[in-house]
């Protein structure tokens, strides 16, 4: 993974010597590319055609290449054909006669009259070479592979899951033939194979690309899976049935250009064309995965990696993909609810201000997640330093691994540190707030989203307060003791944003409409932070975000439409 | 796991795996000495070969079912191959083959090696046996006979003990 940007100011790095470009023409149009480009570890390679047709905004259709995976050049979908200047005997540019080099189209060397590709992906550019990715040969090549890759292939779109986000599908629409020439019989392979706890595998859809095997040798780090028989009959397999179990298994699934590898909790659920994708992240761990939510009429059907370079490249792990269905559970809290009766957030709201205002300073305590927001946290910690309140978030200390899990279990622990909310070293105000209700000196609890019950504030101590206000998401042991109960928000139904563990600020859109009653935790925050301190604050996300990024140090000179889709690094 | 190699051949082993810069490279070596003892190559000696040679099972097992010299269960006690590249296909080996299948209660036509339900005999084709001269040409077991008629066939079965 590439070094995140940053925006913090650094001394002024060296002059990053000059970048020898390449002049190639691309489809009759001349464009200066880098001589070397990185490949899919990042060192500088050779750049190669399919890198430089990109650059020219020319697509090329391809399968087993992917930016990100080691070159394999077995699909052949890339191929097309180039030409290069022609050498003379002299080994002089042999000249045309308006004085520009005669290029030597790539021909096969029986047979000079016929053009030879090259693949794309793993051939590399030289100066003056000329690419054709729309020429006739060009065309002619797709067709035929993708003739060859379609022999064998089920042609079962109407029951494949993939459909919708097929590559086989997409090429056989835009370089394929409408009819088969095919009437023999076709290889059978097996299907429905159980290859993981996670994952389906139909061989006979499959193209052999190789992208999964390379994926979890050479990127998760498995040698899990290989390919076995030979000829028509290769078959990708793992050693034993259901043993491909590793935690990034998932990924195989998006990596698979066809509908081979399929998710067995996201087969036959939903059509991909009906589903609605936000750009959002994922909350399992501090290293804030960038994901692509699909939804569909207020459910939350997936999670797919987004890609993030400086964060998680194109992948995610499978517990974090997968921890997606606690947001459509049945029993999310959905009303506003004040001593046992649903109330309004008006009323409820009200009750809570004139409480709040008319507090003694020190008799408040705060606890927030570190699962928040950021901009929900600045405000939490804004009210609390009005109530001269005591604060603290709730560490989660977890296994990380190698590749992106993070042993931080909160999506948010550098926002709470940033914010103030959580102490320098989180957790160790939760003593001081236990022995305060204790002593009687705190008689208001505030909780936003986290069990205190767990974290050494029982039932006892609860019971000794005056007034416990908890926001949550799902039902626990504290929002059964709450005398106010406010629903609030799974990320997936606001926007909001997140400091990783790295310090990276990333925000999140909304997907779905929340539940019930349920609101935004910022949206109430800020009426409240209005109320008890007479502040005006602001009433949009993007507002809300500039105002902190003003007040809060840490977030100095950070804008929410400057975040982008990736986000921007702090120093932490 | 059941299997278990002897010493000896261990040893034999070992000294091949020696003979290469990296253990991978010792692969087809390993799964020729193991399927020359054992008559074949179990799932569990596909196992033994890996963790010698500090490999995933998988990998092995590419190898196994890509060579069709690899067999996964055990063969006859005479094993007979029967070249069918193109010399021996022009000079008869299919109807060879056909005579070796009818002559002991075999399909002809199924693919692969096959074996007569006493394990006395397996029968399969396989590719040029460097003899295009004098097609057809077989083996038997180890032994290598060339212009096989009928006759010389039944002389070879016969002779199988």
């Amino acid at each position: 993974m590439s070094t995140p940007a940053t925006t913090d100011i650094k001394p002024a790095p060296a002059a990053p010597p000059p970048i020898e470009k390449i002049k190639i023409k691309v489809d009759g149009r001349e464009i200066e590319v880098p001589k070397m480009m990185p490949d899919w570890q990042g060192k500088p390679q050779p750049t190669t055609m399919l890198q430089a047709c990109q650059l020219a905004a020319q697509e090329v259709p391809h399968y087993c290449y992917h930016p990100k995976l080691p070159i394999a050049g077995n699909c052949r979908m890339c191929l097309v054909e180039f030409g290069t200047p022609a050498m003379g005997p002299d080994r002089k540019p042999v000249l045309n006669e308006d004085g520009s080099s005669k290029i030597a189209k790539s021909v096969l060397p029986y047979e000079p009259g016929t053009p030879r590709g090259a693949i794309a992906c793993a051939t590399p550019i030289s100066p003056g070479m000329e690419i054709y990715p729309n020429s006739p040969a060009t065309k002619q090549m797709r067709e035929a592979v993708l003739e060859s890759l379609l022999i064998n292939h089920p042609l079962d779109c109407p029951i494949c899951d993939q459909a919708g986000e097929c590559k086989l599908q997409e090429y056989s629409v835009e370089h394929g033939q409408s009819q088969s020439h095919f009437v023999e019989a076709k290889v059978h392979k097996p299907k429905a194979v159980d290859l993981g706890p996670r994952i389906v595998l139909d061989d006979e859809r499959c193209i052999l690309c190789t992208r999964c095997i390379r994926f979890t040798k050479d990127i998760a780090g498995d040698d899990a899976l290989g390919i076995v028989n030979r000829g028509s009959y290769s078959t990708i397999a793992a050693w034993k049935e259901g043993a491909f179990d590793n935690n990034y298994t998932l990924n195989t699934v998006d990596l698979c250009p066809v509908g081979a590898l399929t998710s067995k909790d996201f087969r036959f659920q939903m059509r991909v064309w009906f589903m609605k994708e936000t750009k959002s992240l994922c909350t399992s761990c501090g290293t804030g995965c960038n994901v692509i939510v699909g939804s569909r009429e207020e459910k939350v059907y997936r999670y797919e990696p987004r890609q993030n370079d400086a964060v998680n490249s194109t992948w995610m792990c499978d517990s974090g993909r997968l921890n997606y269905k606690w947001i459509n559970r049945d029993d999310r809290l959905k009303d506003v609810v004040v001593r046992g009766q649903k109330s309004t957030w008006a009323a409820a709201l009200k009750e809570i201000s004139e409480k709040l205002a008319k507090a003694a300073s020190g008799s408040v305590a705060v606890l927030a997640s570190a699962r928040q927001t950021n901009e929900e946290l600045y405000l939490l910690s804004k009210l609390a330093k009005k109530l001269g309140a005591v604060t603290d978030s709730v560490p989660r200390v977890g296994e990380g691994d190698k590749l992106l899990v993070s042993a931080d279990k909160n999506s948010n622990t550098n926002g709470a540190k940033l914010t103030g909310i959580a102490s320098a070293e989180m957790g160790s105000n939760l003593k001081k707030i236990a022995d305060g209700i204790r002593s009687g000196a705190i008689k208001t609890l505030v909780v936003f989203g986290e069990d205190v019950t767990k974290h050494g504030i029982g039932a006892d101590l609860l019971a000794k307060l005056e007034t416990i206000i908890v926001s949550d998401i799902l039902p626990n042991a504290t929002t059964a003791t709450a005398h106010i109960l406010l629903p609030g928000c799974a990320h997936a139904e606001k926007r909001g944003s997140f400091t990783n563990v790295k310090g990276r600020v990333q925000k999140f859109m909304k997907a779905v409409e929340p539940k019930g009653d349920a609101r935004s935790e910022w949206e109430v925050l800020h009426e409240l932070v209005h109320n008890v301190t007479g502040q005006n604050g602001f009433s949009s996300i993007e507002g809300l975000f500039n105002q902190m990024a003003k007040e809060v140090p840490a977030f100095a000179g950070l804008e929410w439409a400057k975040l982008g889709d990736t986000g921007v690094t702090v120093p932490i | 796991m059941s299997f278990t190699v002897p010493a000896k051949l261990e040893a034999e082993i070992d000294e091949l795996i020696s003979h290469y810069p990296q253990k991978r490279s010792a692969s087809l070596m390993l799964l020729h000495a193991v399927q020359e003892h054992f008559g074949y190559i179990s799932h569990d000696a596909t196992e033994w070969i890996a963790k010698k040679l500090e490999l995933q099972p998988i990998n092995i097992y590419e190898l196994v079912t890509f060579y069709p010299m690899f067999r996964q269960e055990p063969a006859g006690r005479h094993q007979i191959k029967v070249c069918r590249t193109l010399s021996c296909a022009l000079g008869g080996s299919h109807k060879l083959h056909d005579h070796f299948c009818t002559k002991l209660g075999l399909d002809a036509h199924k693919h692969g090696l096959q074996t007569t339900p006493d394990g006395k005999f397996s029968v399969e084709f396989v590719e040029c046996l460097a003899a295009c001269g004098t097609a057809p040409v077989m083996m038997c077991n180890d032994d290598f006979h060339e212009g096989v008629t009928s006759q010389k066939a039944d002389e070879i079965l016969g002779g199988c003990k």
